[in-house]
């Protein structure tokens, strides 16, 4: 088992720097040199040529790639923070330190100063909707699977089909006008401030949460039903049933323990497709979080920025899928991880 | 016993696949397909003896396919019919309408924030959205099934190589994958097709391979190898229509996958250029005055949720006929 763990964290760390390299080579290929865009449109053309030379440029994109990497691992000091360049960009930690991820262009300021806030935000959102979303499709999922082709099973199979069709911006329109225009009665943005409107945290948390988990749990329930299903045409489930006991017995004593091996996957695995999930929502709520911080970095080109969220994005997707296949071993004695 | 999970997971939703469980052990993989479906592996040993009937002969059986073929065929006759239909020009601007933008006699869904007929953007726009999707769809499977087929089929290196590749691209976030190469490359035809291609390739690449393997130590495949036809001929002739059930759910899913993607990089800001319609930014556009007209950006929301709903019907359809294989 820890040979396992001890082999897939490499890979986990591999696939970090691949997939950190590929990001590097896409924000380098699009039009406009990087000291350009560094600087926005209106700088100087002597400050460009400088920072140009600074950040060496005319290296090949392997070598760039390489000197990000002593940048972020405090190898190297930020090139971004040289006084010289008199961009005033200042690093209370120093300009080395290990976990450097350099220096906002976007918000003007170093990229840990930005970055941990909105992911808080958005962990919290992502949390809340978790919290909701795994009890709400176990029950559901469990009620449509113990009685196959009931009509209570079509009603919450069909129910998953339509939620799962509902992309997140058009469940946000469609609460937003019931909710928020014709009721009344909540938030229609959640900028999780008290001013204007004066509208309580909480009640701005409620729309977000509500299109997170109306699409996520669609998927889920027809995972947990489908799991639970086949559990139930099982001969242990008959023999249960056929020594008398009570339907609700071997449904929650029998069935449930053994329906919940493949979906504890499924679920674990929902955090990385949330991560998703709430770029959108929080576009449509303008939320303060990871999310929204990775687009308006993405259209305005801040290279250190996205190179920072998607490592972080990978890190958190790669991780729990580590943690669902190590605890899939564990659920299942019959599993035997070489 | 060679099963691969993802195969079924993603059976449901192909967005999930970016969080498939990639490289789980193949014990924790085959233990997990037999829990999530019960296919019959021995369903194509009577492909030997005669035709199996066609799915798509037995598509009217299955009423949930039937109500998901309606809607996309609605939307495929309006795209089609769009400039024989008595619509307004989708880009005019009726300034006279914005004094009362509502549904009326002379524009049926109203007028959007240019004042432009929101009914002919949508048709008009749902021209766009049904060429764009099929075709990077179409286009991604280009892609992913021949990479799939060649893992599955000859396994060691070749599979090694093409899983780690594709283990990488699924890792991401799949909508932080399209922001990123969308923002960066620029929003047109090509580049969605592009992104498109490289976000999906990848999880078809993984399905298509798990089919292989499930296939491959059959005995169909043996008699082809054993008339010495060529690799090629037994991966495209005899295998790949054996994987037909499973790969026509995944295409429909996919497609409707595909179009709320383009539909979140509209509303994201990230659309197709203006001024021709796209839904994704049409609600976007609308939702700017969302808390005094709402119609502006509810009705593309919807025409976007009718199509999506019509492909995710038509692969549910799909899914439960192949499983009665």
């Amino acid at each position: 088992m820890i040979a396992f763990i001890g082999k897939r964290l490499l890979g986990l760390v591999a696939t970090l720097l691949v997939a950190s390299f590929l990001v590097f080579a896409v924000t380098e290929f699009s039009p406009g040199n990087v000291a350009r865009k560094t600087l926005g449109p209106f700088a100087a053309q002597e400050s460009v040529d400088l920072l140009y030379q600074k950040l060496h440029l005319n290296d090949s994109l392997p070598v760039r790639y390489v000197r990000w990497l002593g940048v972020l691992t405090g190898v190297i000091a930020d090139p971004l923070q040289d006084p010289a360049l008199k961009l005033d960009f200042k690093d209370p930690r120093g300009d080395r330190y290990f976990g450097n991820f350099g220096y906002s262009t976007l918000y003007k300021l170093p990229v840990n100063d930005v970055i941990w806030n909105r992911l808080g935000n958005t962990a919290l959102l992502a949390g809340i909707s978790f919290a909701l979303i795994v009890p709400l499709s176990l029950i559901f999922g469990v009620l449509a699977g113990m009685r196959e082709g009931s009509f209570l099973d079509r009603t919450i199979s069909v129910f998953g089909i339509v939620a799962t069709s509902i992309p997140e911006f058009a469940s946000g329109v469609f609460l937003v006008a019931i909710f928020v225009v014709a009721l009344r009665l909540l938030p229609g943005t959640s900028p999780l401030t008290t001013g204007g409107g004066g509208w309580s945290i909480a009640s701005q948390f409620v729309l977000p949460v509500a299109v997170l988990v109306l699409y996520d749990s669609g998927y889920v329930v027809r995972m947990v039903r489908g799991s639970t299903a086949e559990v139930m045409n099982k001969p242990y489930i008959r023999t249960a049933v056929l020594k008398g006991l009570s339907f609700k017995t071997v449904v929650w004593r029998h069935a449930v323990r053994n329906a919940m091996i493949a979906p504890f996957t499924v679920i674990l695995l929902q955090i990385n497709f949330l991560i998703s999930g709430v770029v959108v929502t929080e576009m449509v709520f303008a939320y303060p979080g990871f999310g929204r911080m990775l687009l308006e970095a993405s259209l305005f080109g801040d290279i250190a920025l996205i190179e920072a969220a998607t490592l972080v994005a990978l890190a958190v997707a790669t991780t729990t899928q580590l943690l669902s296949d190590i605890g899939y071993a564990l659920l299942n004695p019959q599993i035997r991880v070489a | 016993m060679t099963a691969d999970a993802p195969t079924h997971v993603s059976a449901l939703e192909p967005g999930k696949l970016a969080a498939a469980p990639e490289v789980m052990p193949d014990a924790v993989a085959a233990s997990m397909t037999s829990l999530v479906a019960p296919t019959a592996p021995g369903a194509p040993v009577a492909a030997i003896d005669r035709k199996p009937p066609s799915l798509l002969r037995r598509l009217p059986t299955s009423p949930i396919a039937m109500v998901g073929l309606a809607l996309i065929g609605i939307w495929v006759v309006l795209a089609a019919l769009a400039p024989f239909l008595p619509l307004d020009d989708p880009n005019r601007q009726d300034f006279l309408s914005l004094a009362n933008p509502l549904p009326s006699a002379k524009h049926w869904l109203g007028v959007d924030i240019k004042g432009r007929d929101i009914l002919s953007r949508l048709i008009f726009g749902a021209r766009t959205v049904l060429t764009v999707a099929p075709f990077a769809a179409i286009c991604a499977y280009l892609v992913g099934m021949p990479l799939g087929l060649l893992a599955g089929y000859y396994g060691g290196k070749v599979d090694l190589i093409v899983s780690r590749l594709s283990d990488i691209i699924l890792a991401f976030p799949i909508i932080i994958l399209y922001v990123i190469l969308i923002s960066q490359i620029g929003p047109s035809f090509w580049n969605i097709v592009l992104a498109v291609i490289l976000t999906a390739g990848p999880g078809i690449g993984r399905i298509v391979r798990g089919l292989t393997l499930e296939q491959r130590h059959l005995d169909y495949v043996a008699a082809a190898q054993l008339r010495k036809e060529s690799d090629f001929y037994v991966m495209a002739v005899e295998l790949l229509p054996n994987c037909r059930g499973p790969l026509i759910t995944d295409f429909c899913l996919r497609v409707g996958y595909t179009i709320i993607t383009i539909g979140i990089l509209g509303f994201l800001g990230l659309g197709l250029p203006p001024p021709d319609p796209d839904w994704g930014t049409m609600v976007k556009e609308g939702t700017t005055l969302i808390s005094v007209h709402p119609h502006m950006s509810l009705f593309p929301a919807i025409a976007i949720v009718s199509l999506v709903l019509g492909f995710n019907l038509v692969a549910d359809g799909v899914r439960e006929l192949s499983l009665t294989d």
